[in-house]
């Protein structure tokens, strides 16, 4: 496995996921993802990880706060 | 000039009161999204329960500055980051020094030579990492990182938005958010991996 396109894909990784890619810059990640394995177990790897952070991270808002966001409508300006 | 007729003044002053209590009701429907993002920008649930209550006071008293057709939710968010730098980080240490950075693969490389390489075919691999991690890993990294990474991977803003919301120009949103992404996973990799 030679390390230069491997190296490339993981400085592209990020922007690849995030689909800020050229549309060059795309067709040449899909094209090394095709043949290695490698870079395509990572980026897989970090779509999942992405999901997992973003679900992990989510709480609900707890019970009797939107309540007291009620009582702050019609707050005036000069109160 | 005449006085207003009293019955255009009326007409006025339902109509401003039609738009305000409109306001208040969209901005009421994002609470539970203003609150997830807030949560994950401060420490304690506490604190993010008075950030989104200071942030509503004060988008309620200044509606009127909010252009409608405009994306609202970043509004609250631009006010929400705007009272959490002004609370909390008046009181903040000088920055402490980053540690090195891994690269973006660091995590993957780190579970593929625990485990062999299919681990990162599992979805499992990602799963057996609790929640708990996640939130501290997220909790480990400094505040002008993780604002960028909450907005962005939490909240789902653009970058334009977040550029927007945090005051700073899109590249530094950028380059915050791959930082802040390397060293969330550099600190997963350290609590979570053997």
């Amino acid at each position: 496995m030679t390390r230069d396109p491997c190296d490339k894909c993981e400085e592209i990784l990020q922007d690849y996921l995030d689909r800020t890619l050229t549309n060059e810059e795309w067709a040449e990640a899909e094209s090394h993802l095709e043949g290695c394995d490698y870079c395509r177990r990572r980026y897989r790897f970090e779509e999942t990880l992405r999901r997992y952070v973003k679900t992990s991270a989510a709480e609900r808002m707890p019970p009797g706060l939107m309540d007291k966001l009620q009582e702050l409508r019609g707050l005036d300006a000069t109160a | 000039m005449s006085e207003p007729e009293p019955a255009t003044e009326a007409r006025r002053i339902a109509a401003e009161a039609r738009d305000r209590q409109r306001f208040e009701e969209e901005a009421l429907a994002l609470a539970d999204q203003v609150y997830r993002v807030a949560r994950r920008l401060v420490g304690a649930r506490e604190e993010a329960e008075d950030l989104v209550q200071e942030t509503y006071a004060r988008a309620f008293r200044s509606w009127r500055s909010f252009t409608p057709g405009t994306n609202m939710r970043a509004w609250l968010l631009r006010i929400l980051t705007n009272l959490n730098v002004d609370r909390g980080r008046r009181i903040q240490r000088t920055p402490h020094s980053q540690p090195l950075e891994e690269g973006d693969y660091y995590l993957a490389n780190k579970l593929a030579a625990a485990g062999g390489e299919e681990v990162l075919e599992q979805e499992q691999v990602v799963e057996r990492m609790s929640q708990d991690s996640v939130v501290n890993a997220l909790a480990s990294i400094q505040p002008q990182f993780r604002d960028v990474v909450v907005l962005v991977d939490i909240g789902d803003f653009t970058y334009a938005d977040a550029a927007q919301i945090l005051d700073i120009p899109i590249g530094t949103v950028m380059s915050r958010l791959h930082r802040g992404r390397r060293a969330l996973k550099q600190k997963l990799a350290e609590d979570t991996v053997p």
